[in-house]
């Protein structure tokens, strides 16, 4: 077989490790003020990316990424490009601005159907933003292909996908025919680092970008997310008690004696 | 939609009943009080006349027992198709889930088959006295914020988080025992499973204490001195263990199931250690409501101070040896420092 055709769907996201508290709540208006968040490339979807290069590499293919919103920043995803993707795909529309997860699923169906032929659609267990968790199984769903969910490794194989699945206590080998999906846990191991050759080069390659018009979307099925109310989390913030002492073993032991008047 | 159910999805592994089944019976309870609704259960498997008995006192109306030869280990493919026939059949208003690995790939697959939507990892279930409609609030960025979902496909689907609904109750009335056979056609199952490979899993979720460790302690070597700790604390603690933040798992240092936080484990034990972790706030959202936190960082300025009760700033290597060297010292000479704290709490 002549290598495979992969498709990484990846979202770009407000930076979801920023210290607590900098993404701001405008309860007014039901959003999430994320303004003085940077944008990056959900984390699980750089494992979904890993996941895929390492299929190219080792059994050969072309790897596709594909993302799908509003004000998408191409600097950012060309990272993509400079570890070694072999195309980007930018969907843009205002339209997609804060759409639920149906329906981002919904539209990125659309986007694949525009792409046309596939084998392998990888994307990442959970985005970081709204913290959904089921964009990758519902769209396998949509696009009628066999599923498989959180996986801690993905390799192929004469036209099947092996993959091993977390499952509780412990992991669950299975395989499917290819096309299929599957979403990408962590345990794969994060993005490799891009060479600088590499970045230089990926800035000259082409994204490509489409709009929402492109696409054969029902735009009777792309709605919005239903928040009635979005409200503050509960306090989590303690008073600290610092230990002191000249030297780090000297607080050890203080620590120590403290805890033990606590817990006896 | 007067007179439609609340199903509630029992959490079962290769035959077993995972007791947080009851948080989900308790949680359809009083919303099915509220609507005037009757709740069932449906368990799935080869073989469920032991679980449904044990769970057909917990105050559900019905408990409907879904059973094919090829429902006895975990295949989603199946698993959802013998769902599908059964809300089709008794057409619930809301169907409750588990926040477990099972029904995340159940769920959201489900519900769209069925023409709806999940939300998943709830944390609060209210019924809007408006509409019905079920109002499901969701942690969203990691936790820096609450979200309320409304929606008005039905039927409404969602996943609740473990430990935050109230467990039912025994009673003395049993509930209703269906048998609800299903017919699965070997073609639906497009996923093959070769085999499952147990792990020496832990449970962080029994420890009484918790040593974490995180980046910060720069390699499997350094978890060396955790352990070590861990040990020691074991003199005066029944069930001590190791967890982790999640780019030790990334790095291999130590296996997943240590890893403490939103895509983990949710612990509360008496006392939680955190060592060379920042505390982002999907690490803090599965510790911060253990008992006691200690944090040992170097940077004052990390997050995880602002919800610790001790912390240590300094080098975890020089650090932790002399904590777990004076524990070891003072639970020798013992009694004197027992009731020294004990005249001090
Ligand atoms: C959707 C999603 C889900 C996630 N789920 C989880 C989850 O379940 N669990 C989880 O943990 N994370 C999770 N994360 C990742 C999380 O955002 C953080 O990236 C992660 O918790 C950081 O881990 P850390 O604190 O170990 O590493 P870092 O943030 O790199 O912190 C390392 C710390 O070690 C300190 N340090 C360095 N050297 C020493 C030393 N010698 N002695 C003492 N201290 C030292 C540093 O000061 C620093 O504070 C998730 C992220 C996303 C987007
Ligand atoms: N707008 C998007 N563009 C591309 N991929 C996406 C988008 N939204 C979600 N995904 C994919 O779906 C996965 C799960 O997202 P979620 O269900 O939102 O947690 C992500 O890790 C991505 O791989």
């Amino acid at each position: 077989m002549t290598g495979i055709k992969i498709l990484v769907c990846a979202k770009q996201i407000p930076d979801p490790e920023a210290p607590m508290g900098s993404a701001k709540i405008d309860f007014e208006n039901k959003r999430m003020d994320v303004s003085a968040l940077r944008q990056v490339i959900n984390p699980y979807d750089e494992n979904a990316i890993e996941a895929a290069l390492k299929i190219k590499e080792e059994s050969g293919g072309e790897v596709t990424v594909l993302s799908l919103g509003h004000n998408l920043d191409s600097s950012l995803l060309r990272k993509a490009l400079a570890v070694g993707a072999d195309r980007l795909i930018l969907v843009e529309d205002p339209r997609f601005e804060d759409i639920d997860t149906n329906s981002i699923a919904q539209a990125l169906s659309a986007a694949i159907a525009r792409i046309g032929e596939f084998d392998l659609v990888l994307t990442g267990r959970q985005a970081g933003d709204w913290d959904s968790g089921h964009t990758g199984t519902v769209l396998g769903e949509m696009l009628g292909i066999p599923t498989i969910n959180l996986a801690r490794s993905v390799k192929t194989e004469n036209g099947h996908v092996n993959v091993l699945k977390i499952v509780p206590g412990g992991y669950e080998e299975v395989r499917a025919a290819l096309p299929a999906l599957v979403t990408v846990s962590n345990e794969v191991g994060g993005l490799r680092y891009p060479s600088m050759k590499m970045i230089l080069l990926s800035r000259r390659r082409p994204v490509e970008t489409w709009k929402g018009g492109d696409l054969q979307v029902t735009w009777d099925d792309i709605n919005g997310r239903t928040i009635t109310e979005l409200l503050a989390p509960p306090d989590l913030s303690r008073k600290c008690r610092f230990m002191e002492g000249d030297a780090p073993e000297e607080k050890g032991r203080n620590l120590a004696t403290i805890l033990k008047r606590e817990f006896g | 939609m007067a007179n439609r159910c609340i199903l509630v999805c029992g959490e079962t592994r290769d035959g077993i009943l995972d007791e947080r089944t009851l948080e989900m019976i308790g949680a359809g309870r009083e919303l099915a009080g509220k609507l005037g609704v009757e709740i069932a259960v449906a368990l799935l498997g080869d073989d469920l006349d032991g679980i449904a008995e044990e769970i057909s006192f917990f105050g559900a109306d019905k408990i409907y027992k879904v059973v094919s030869p090829s429902l006895g280990t975990f295949a989603p493919d199946l698993w959802i198709r013998a769902l599908e026939e059964l809300c089709k059949q008794i057409d619930p208003q809301i169907v409750l889930m588990l926040h477990s690995t099972t029904w995340m790939d159940v769920g959201p697959r489900l519900a769209f088959r069925l023409g709806s939507e999940t939300t998943t990892d709830c944390v609060g279930l209210e019924i809007d006295e408006k509409d019905g409609l079920l109002l499901k609030t969701k942690p969203v960025f990691g936790g820096n914020a609450l979200a309320v979902f409304k929606c008005e496909k039905l039927p409404q689907f969602v996943t609740v988080r473990r430990n935050v609904m109230k467990p039912a109750a025994r009673l003395a009335a049993q509930g209703e025992i269906v048998d609800f056979p299903v017919n699965l056609d070997p073609s639906m199952l497009r996923v093959e499973s070769i085999k499952t490979v147990k792990e020496q899993a832990v449970s962080l979720e029994k420890a009484n204490v918790i040593v974490a460790g995180g980046r910060g302690i720069g390699g499997p070597e350094g978890f060396k001195e955790l352990e070590d700790l861990a040990e020691s604390l074991k003199q005066s603690f029944d069930e001590v263990m190791v967890g982790c933040s999640r780019p030790v798992v990334d790095s291999g240092w130590v296996p997943a199931d240590r890893q403490i936080g939103l895509s983990g484990a949710m612990v509360q034990p008496d006392l939680y250690i955190a060592v060379g972790i920042s505390g982002a706030i999907q690490h803090l959202v599965g510790m911060a409501r253990s008992r006691t936190i200690v944090a040992v960082n170097t940077d004052i300025n990390s997050s995880i101070f602002a919800v610790a009760d001790y912390g240590v700033v300094d080098d975890y290597k020089r650090v932790i040896p002399s904590l777990k060297d004076r524990w070891e010292e003072l639970c020798r000479d013992g009694d004197k420092d027992t009731c020294l704290c004990k005249a001090n709490t």
